[in-house]
């Protein structure tokens, strides 16, 4: 049955290559944490992806109930926090799941530094995994005013305080990103377009990128 | 394979275009002989054994997430009085921007010079660091620079938020969302909804015209709990006759509360009110029940 249905697809679309691509392909033993458990560092860079589909998952969980307005948006959250089933559940794994993808691409950062993976001809894939975290860095500091409480507002005023201090582009920047002189109603929508829209769909392609670069080139060589 | 007698079988024909080069179709799978061991395919061999390290990660983050429910403070008030605290990642950051160096005359250096710098070098270490050598021992200057990297990272983030701790205490307030966890708390056991963001200014103050609103500005509860019981840097008092009676009301003005308000009692006797004055303005706060207004 399901045979069949692929044959089906394959005879007008060829998609077996592109199967092969993301499937038949080895993995060499030195970074398999069945043959030596100290290759667990070599898991970082998967776990960082797991943890990313994780977000992205409770994220769009989350957009059901969550409303990008002053007057709603805390409501929402709380909302979402004491009444909604496993409401709790789903934005603690989207808050502590943002902290957890920021250490884990940390620690594989590292991992790739301290074995010099990143050298020739890998450079570019190092560039493209630097433009991710900070792409993820920025989906951290957009997503911290979402919940519109205190510590989310004061944050957020400080942190656009600090990019107003860089010369010339600065106070543009902030203007930018706050939507007026305030951090109000406008500063809100705004992240929380950036958060779910722009920067998502930044990451996706710099993912698509990085996952196409380690494929093409293979995973480097034991110390 | 389907694609392998397309001319027969092909039901879509590709117009093609001569500027594409026919490929097969395929990444070429790198070659590992150059170090042979113990290989084995991605999927499903490798995958399901990634997937084992991931169902450990995973129920460790289930566990942190059940335990621990993600924090929530108070509504954004842009009058509240509140120490900003980014993120923990940022913290080395904000902490770095508060040296001297890195502020006031300083501050394009703080913002501009040492951060493009440092991320720009991180961004672009493979052109840096362009030796053939990988082991990191053998790369003594990239290693040591991020080494020392790491060790202020720590350094500065463990700064800052023993600085917000000490911050904290001295002010003597806790962060908001425990406060608000605890609010909740109270009200569930109260038996009113949970919410911490109820307005509480939205209930009447009841029998307004009593002497006690005297001895409330008198006594200086005013300076804390606000005109008219609104609250300011303490709670609202209005409704507070629905969590506590006339006796509690009384042993906090005594007693002073949870650490969080002195006792008042002497400051009260000192501005002039009598031990029936402030006996008085217990009993008539116990009377601030949001129900009596309706």
């Amino acid at each position: 049955m399901f045979k069949n249905v692929y044959d089906w697809i394959d005879e007008r679309l060829d998609i077996t290559p592109i199967w092969r691509d993301v499937a038949d392909h080895e993995v060499p033993e030195h970074v398999n944490p069945a043959h030596h458990f100290s290759a667990f560092v070599y898991c970082f860079g998967g776990l960082t992806f797991f943890i990313t589909v994780i977000q992205i998952l409770s994220g769009m969980f989350l957009t059901m109930y969550y409303v990008p307005d002053i007057i709603n948006a805390y409501k929402s959250v709380e909302y979402l926090q004491t009444q909604v089933a496993f409401g709790q559940i789903v934005r603690g794994m989207h808050h502590w799941g943002a902290s957890l993808v920021i250490v884990m691409m940390f620690l594989h950062t590292l991992r790739v530094f301290f074995t010099g993976s990143y050298k020739a001809p890998r450079e570019m894939n190092w560039v493209v995994g630097m433009l991710i975290f900070f792409v993820m860095i920025g989906l951290g500091l957009t997503g911290y005013l979402l919940p519109w409480d205190n510590k989310a507002y004061f944050a957020t005023k400080v942190t656009l305080e600090i990019a107003n201090s860089i010369p010339v582009l600065g106070p543009v920047m902030k203007e930018l990103l706050q939507g007026g002189t305030i951090v109000g109603a406008e500063t809100l929508t705004r992240f929380f377009a950036i958060h779910v829209f722009f920067l998502p769909a930044v990451l996706l392609i710099l993912l698509v990128g990085h996952f196409i670069m380690i494929r093409r080139q293979g995973i480097s060589g034991p110390l | 394979m389907a694609h392998h007698d397309k001319s027969k079988q092909e039901k879509v024909v590709f117009v093609g275009d001569s500027r594409v080069r026919r490929g097969n179709g395929f990444i070429t799978p790198p070659d590992y002989t150059a170090y042979p061991g113990k290989s084995e395919a991605f999927i499903p061999n490798f995958l399901l054994k990634e997937w084992m390290v991931g169902v450990v990660v995973l129920v460790g983050f289930l566990v942190l997430t059940i335990s621990e429910p993600a924090p929530l403070g108070f509504p954004a008030d842009p009058s509240a009085s509140v120490i900003p605290m980014p993120d923990w990642y940022f913290l080395f950051l904000y902490q770095y921007l508060k040296y001297p160096y890195a502020s006031g005359n300083y501050v394009i250096l703080g913002t501009m010079g040492i951060p493009t710098v440092a991320f720009g070098a991180l961004l672009l270490a493979p052109f840096l660091d362009t030796g053939k050598e990988r082991r990191f021992y053998k790369r003594p200057i990239a290693s040591a620079l991020m080494f020392l990297s790491l060790a202020s990272l720590i350094y500065l983030t463990n700064f800052a938020w023993t600085h917000y701790k000490h911050e904290l205490e001295k002010a003597g307030v806790e962060p908001e969302h425990i406060q608000r966890e605890e609010q909740a708390l109270e009200n569930r056991l109260a038996g009113l909804p949970p919410a911490g963001s109820e307005p509480q200014t939205e209930i009447a103050i009841v029998d307004k015209d009593d002497p006690a609103m005297e001895f409330y500005t008198k006594a200086n509860c005013i300076s804390c709990h606000g005109t008219d019981l609104k609250g300011s840097g303490a709670p609202s008092l209005r409704g507070v006759g629905d969590k506590h009676d006339q006796e509690a009301i009384l042993a906090i003005i005594k007693e002073g509360y949870n650490g969080k308000m002195p006792p008042m009692y002497t400051a009260a006797i000192n501005a002039g009110l009598t031990d029936e004055d402030v006996d008085h303005l217990a009993e008539w706060l116990a009377k601030q029940k949001a129900e009596a207004v309706e």
